[in-house]
């Protein structure tokens, strides 16, 4: 019985010897090939391969950096290496495994996340140079922060006021005047809503609030003396911010503010013909166009005196403080998807205003882009500080108290108080 | 002794075992990751020893398991019982060294209105050096050492740019990227003999701009300073801080001991509604234990009795609750319970204006009714496959003894159901009790609790309130979330205990 057990031993250990040299055998002769493949290419003639730029990019951009990644990889030999990345979860991805080494050298990003990404350490700043005149001056602060830039933007996003043309032929002179017309189109059963702004039930949609905040001469945070926000100063509690308060309170028991309206009612009302105005941005206008609704794309009126400017969105491409070949990311950024080429199809393919003024100029035939555009240069970039994070949910969820009929003092100043405290850990 | 196929097919798939470890093993040797190359040794050498030898027979049976256990439960509460030991947060990831480089780098700012020089870089016995080009065509050359002067010699191209020099080589692209790369981007060329007018740099390999450090580390001191302020290195906290208490970012990790643990128990704020909160989500996992289990095994009954035609469409009927993802039934019923538009108010209740998710008793009462609504087709799988493994003799000795229908139930009936769900019953309240999906997708733990000075809600259960906690500030909190788990870890599982211990007298009585 011993002997045999010791026999069967032998011959499995004999076994598995084999198969793991075999394993070894394959594995080391792989990975010699790779690192040969590399020298031989560093070796021959100019633009040679060497090494890789990986970028994240989300689905509908990946198409457009691999191509103008191909016309890298040909003029300079570095391979540029395309993830697609879903972009909701992208920052979170890169900030869990940017440190470990894993992340890529180039990402994709919206100007909100830079305050955050370079508190981290992650991004490294991306000097324009004379490229930064090309740009929107919006965008381009959108994407400075203490007073350094962390990137290349392109697109330029907000919200408008968009009119259904066939219900209310005149653009509104006042919010009064708006509201007026809207809510003589209900008492004529022409349409269901006198205006639409979305509202999450549970949420609130301070995002989509926020031009009107804006017109009562509220802000979140002051700004610093450098430029950007100063996120030791919050500002959203003063006499601005209750005025705004009060006046929402109102809306709401006026109609004006439907707790009810989601997204999908609002889109789906004004895309059935059902409400005169809407306020919301280019990535609901797909329905309305389907729909045949004709509309235009305006600013917002103000209900509290100021201009109701939106927040404005600012997406492009960042450099990765852990990236091992700074030179060649950004000289891709800069230089490659920084043309004016480059832009344009980044703009054809994102269908929004441009970031890049000679583009932007060239869009403004198409009155939908000049509408947006027009409004979004006169915006305010959405607070890129990570501080904001701290905002946003209690900010909703606070509006959304107050249009269900709360005490709009004492929820405002709780809210602040609620915000102050979660700023300061 | 002939060797049976048994025998063979257990060579085979050990074999097949240590080549996937070896080849792990060269994955890991490859990236260094020596803790994880430890593991994966000793767990291949492990497998070898049980299965090769006829010595460990129950080894045989216990290892897959033990290696289950060690990776997914043991190695992942060690590891989350390490992060809650430290700082670990957003940004406080790397080391001391890391955060000074990135913290001089971002405050190295180009000096206002300099223009932009068009680079060459250049390369004499292995050194670097920077030839430029201003924007009035004129050509300077320097190196760290020797700061910028004009130059005559260099070599220009159509656009007037200097792209040679004599006596140095210029660097091809080839060289520019790769190995150099970190060395050019980190290479400065003082701009004059003055110090203070800053130095040249280059990001891009091919255009240069003049930067001036606005932060100085004085590495001895471990200090930072910036515009007059001193932000000494503080290894508590893992930041460099000024007098004043403010930070630099990033900072690093450190160990802070059990700080994560005394801050959520001493602090006064998440005192507040945690008491609120706590009771809420008792009451909220144990109301749908009990709903689900009532509904399910009622549903159970009713379809189980032979009486009843068409059973299996019934049946099969009653798990497409049960097969749709609970965040997308979530968003539906988030839909149906809207005040205005809502399926819910606007056709069952003839256009009521109930704010379901709104008002916090009716939001409590809608995510209960909702997570019923998710969570009965389980209970009923599991009490069917409970009541068809009841023997039916016992059942028929009851009756042939006249108990009637409700004590064959309560006495015959409901005990064997019960030992045998118990266990999923205590895995389901576990499971509730950290229900986050639907929570998060249906109210988002809204609408806010005014007296709280945190953020809170009417519906936040604790792990809904402490995720905001943790990730919804400035910065995700790693290592005070790790702390937070723990505790709920605890709490869970000293419940579980309870429970089972409960279990077991159930089945002493049968």
């Amino acid at each position: 019985m011993r002997r045999t057990s010791v026999k069967a031993t032998t011959r499995a250990v004999a076994l598995l010897a084999t198969v793991g040299l075999l394993a070894t055998g394959c594995g080391s002769g792989a990975d010699d090939d790779k690192p040969a493949e590399k020298t031989a290419g560093g070796e021959s003639s100019a633009p040679a391969a060497s090494g890789t730029l990986t970028v994240w990019a989300d689905e509908t951009r990946t198409p457009i950096v691999n191509e103008i990644g191909q016309q890298f990889t040909d003029d300079k030999g570095v391979k540029v290496k395309v993830v697609q990345k879903d972009f909701g979860t992208l920052k979170d991805e890169f900030t869990t495994q940017a440190p470990s080494g894993k992340g890529p050298d180039i990402l994709i990003g919206a100007h909100d996340w830079i305050g955050g990404l370079v508190e981290s350490g992650g991004i490294a700043p991306v000097e324009l140079g004379d490229k930064a005149g090309e740009l929107q001056d919006v965008a381009v602060d959108a994407f400075t922060y203490n007073g350094q830039t962390y990137g290349l933007p392109y697109a330029v996003e907000n919200i408008a006021l968009i009119r259904n043309t066939d219900l209310a032929p005149q653009a509104p002179k006042s919010w009064d005047d708006m509201v007026a017309t809207g809510k003589k189109l209900v008492d004529q059963k022409k349409a269901k809503l006198p205006i639409a702004i979305q509202q999450d039930p549970t949420n609130g949609d301070p995002y989509h609030l926020f031009p009107l905040q804006q017109s009562f001469g509220s802000s979140i945070f002051a700004t610093s003396p450098e430029g950007g926000y100063d996120a030791s100063k919050l500002t959203i509690g003063d006499e601005h911010g209750i005025a705004f308060a009060k006046w929402l309170s109102q809306a709401a028991k006026n109609d004006v503010v439907n707790p009810s309206v989601s997204y999908d009612i609002a889109t789906g009302e004004f895309a059935k013909g059902n409400v005169p105005y809407i306020i919301t941005g280019p990535w609901a206008l797909a329905p309305f166009d389907e729909a045949k609704i004709n509309y235009s794309v305006e600013e917002i009126p103000s209900p509290g005196g100021e201009p109701a400017v939106p927040f404005v969105g600012v997406q492009g491409f960042m450099v990765s403080a852990h990236s091992k070949n700074p030179v060649a990311a950004n000289d891709f950024v800069l230089n490659y998807l920084g043309t004016e080429e480059s832009q344009q199809k980044l703009f054809e393919v994102g269908g929004r205003p441009s970031a890049m003024t000679s583009v932007f100029e060239q869009s403004k035939d198409d009155p939908i882009y000049k509408g947006f555009g027009e409004v979004g240069a006169a915006g305010v970039p959405q607070p890129n500080i990570p501080a904001m994070d701290a905002v946003w949910a209690e900010w909703g969820k606070t509006e959304m108290a107050i249009i269900k009929g709360g005490d709009p003092v004492k929820l405002w100043k709780n809210m602040t108080k609620k915000i102050q405290k979660t700023i300061n850990g | 002794m002939k060797l049976g196929s048994g025998v063979l097919v257990r060579y085979v798939l050990l074999a097949l075992a240590n080549a996937l470890g070896v080849y792990a093993l060269m994955v890991l040797g490859d990236l260094g990751m020596w803790k994880g190359f430890a593991a994966v040794l000793a767990g291949t050498l492990a497998v070898d020893v049980v299965y090769a030898t006829k010595r460990f027979i129950p080894m045989k049976y216990l290892l897959p398991g033990l290696v289950l256990l060690l990776v997914y439960q043991v190695y992942v509460v060690l590891y989350t019982g390490a992060v809650a030991l430290t700082n670990s947060s957003e940004f406080n990831q790397g080391t001391e060294d890391r955060a000074v480089s990135v913290i001089l780098a971002q405050n190295e700012l180009r000096v206002p209105d300099s223009p932009q020089y068009r680079l060459t870089v250049l390369d004499k016995d292995g050194r670097l050096a920077f030839l430029v080009t201003d924007p009035d065509g004129d050509v300077f050359v320097g190196t760290s050492e020797q700061p910028l002067e004009e130059t005559d010699d260099a070599t220009l191209d159509d656009t007037g740019k200097a792209i040679g020099l004599e006596g140095y080589t210029t660097l091809p692209y080839a060289e520019l990227v790769g190995p150099r790369s970190k060395e050019i981007t980190s290479y400065r060329v003082p701009f004059s003999d003055d110090p203070t007018a800053g130095s040249l740099k280059t990001q891009d390999g091919s255009n240069a701009y003049v930067y001036k450090p606005a932060a100085r580390y004085d590495a001895a001191a471990g200090t930072i300073t910036r515009d007059g302020v001193t932000y000494t290195a503080d290894d508590d906290t893992g930041y460099f801080v000024s007098p004043e208490g403010d930070r630099l970012t990033p900072g690093w990790k450190v160990n802070v001991g059990f700080d994560n643990f005394t801050r959520i128990l001493t602090n006064k704020e998440i005192r507040g509604p945690f008491l609120a909160i706590l009771v809420w989500t008792i009451v909220f996992a144990a109301v749908t234990v009990l709903g689900t289990f009532a509904l399910g095994l009622l549903t159970a009954i009713v379809l189980n009795d032979p009486r009843m035609r068409f059973r299996r469409w019934y049946r099969s009927l009653l798990l497409m609750p049960y097969a749709i993802p609970a965040i997308i039934s979530a968003g539906v019923f988030k839909g149906m319970l809207n005040t205005q538009f809502g399926f819910v108010n606007d056709v069952l209740l003839f256009g009521a204006h109930l704010d379901w998710l709104g008002d916090p008793w009716l939001a409590k009462v809608s995510l209960v009714l909702v997570n019923l609504w998710l969570g009965y087709p389980y209970m009923f799988l599991v009490s069917t496959g409970a009541l068809q493994a009841i023997p039916s003799d016992v059942v028929e000795a009851a009756t042939v003894d006249g108990a009637s229908a409700w004590n064959v139930f309560r006495f015959i009936k409901l005990p064997f159901i019960l030992v045998a769900t118990a266990p999923l019953l205590i895995a389901s309240y576990a499971f509730n009790f950290n229900n986050y999906t639907l929570v998060a997708a249906l109210t988002n733990g809204g609408p806010p609790m005014t007296s709280a000075d945190v953020s809170a809600g009417h519906t936040d259960i604790l792990i809904t309130f402490v995720y905001e906690l943790a990730f919804g500030g400035e910065q995700a909190q790693y290592g005070f979330a790790s702390a937070i788990s723990i505790l709920i870890f605890v709490f869970v599982g000293a419940i579980s205990v309870l429970g089972f211990r409960q279990t077991r007298r159930f089945e002493e009585m049968s």
